[in-house]
């Protein structure tokens, strides 16, 4: 099992942070288009999802599978949204998210007060929480596929 | 820093060092601004601030999910109430309309040791917490207006709460390729 990369955005779609760990294939552009890239296609989704669910959504939009790797989506009701690219066996990958919520985010960057909410991640502490938080968990295996 | 995760159980901080602190916190708004208006609107604000941030910590603690309806937000804002100040204001006077409703507090740790001096009769001691309640629904997409009708300052039986929906704010669409 591995965790690939992860992306932090606000509720109005700025970058929060982006990390990433066993990440084989580059995109090619950088950095901010590819934010920008993933937050639209993040937002038609899940608006796509929410219109055509024959049923009352819920939660709406949880992940998308493709042959090699898995994204896991996970929005907060204040708008933060986490987003988590594993391989297709790791599981529980929800729990792990909103450990990352209620464990680091909340604690490194909601209670530290020089860190501003819509703005990029800068604080080294959380950096370093993020990495210990994803390193300690089972679906890291730093083995490259 | 040496912050380990491990959280100070919410019941056990002492309720009177903090409204000690909210105390000289008001006095020294008191003195720094000739104007009670001033002061009250600074406590909305600072209430504000804190509310952008604590919307957070209680939706991690809870797990909640948005809101069904607005009673549904009244019984979430009265269980943060419980998790953060250690009180259960009752929920009452529901408007016909169903868009507005009061929190009536018996107690309220804020105004424990209080009494307003004459000169003061226009300040709104616990201004914050309508300035929480606001930064914290606006977090969740939902405009509310809130103000005081009663206070036990004012030598009424309970304080009151007022808390009004005003809309539904949208979920921002991304930024364009400019």
């Amino acid at each position: 099992m591995t965790i690939h990369n992860l992306y932090i955005f606000s509720k109005t779609g700025t970058l929060l942070y982006y990390a990433e760990w066993n990440r084989l294939n580059k995109s090619g552009i950088t950095r901010e288009e590819e934010a920008k890239l993933m937050y639209g296609m993040l937002f038609s989704m899940k608006s796509f999802v929410n219109k055509i669910s024959p049923l009352d959504p819920k939660e709406g939009f949880l992940y998308y599978k493709t042959g090699k790797y898995t994204l896991h989506y996970f929005e907060t009701p204040s708008g933060l949204k986490f987003v988590l690219n594993t391989d297709n066996a790791s599981q529980n990958v929800r729990e792990l998210l909103q450990q990352l919520y209620r464990e680091v985010y909340l604690e490194y960057v909601v209670k530290n007060p020089f860190c501003q909410l819509n703005e990029p991640i800068q604080s080294e502490l959380f950096k370093v929480k993020v990495d210990e938080l994803f390193k300690k968990s089972p679906l890291f295996l730093s083995r490259s596929l | 820093m040496s912050r380990t995760g491990t959280k100070l159980d919410a019941k056990k901080v002492n309720s009177e060092l903090f409204t000690l602190t909210y105390g000289s916190l008001v006095s020294q708004l008191l003195q720094d601004y000739e104007n009670v208006e001033d002061v009250n609107k600074q406590l909305e604000r600072m209430g504000y601030n804190i509310g952008i941030r604590l919307i957070e910590d209680f939706l991690a603690r809870t797990g909640s999910g948005r809101c069904y309806d607005f009673r549904d937000t009244a019984e979430k804002i009265q269980s943060g109430f419980k998790i953060f100040l250690g009180i259960t204001p009752s929920i009452t006077n529901w408007s016909p309309a169903g868009d507005e409703f009061s929190l009536c507090f018996e107690t309220n740790p804020l105004t424990e040791f209080v009494e307003l001096p004459d000169n003061y009769s226009n300040l709104k001691y616990c201004n914050i917490l309508p300035g929480v309640l606001r930064g914290a629904c606006e977090m969740v997409q939902m405009e509310v207006a809130c103000w005081f009708v009663q206070d036990q300052l004012k030598n009424d039986n309970v304080t009151e709460l007022r808390v009004k929906f005003v809309k539904r704010l949208e979920d921002a669409i991304p930024a364009g390729e400019d």
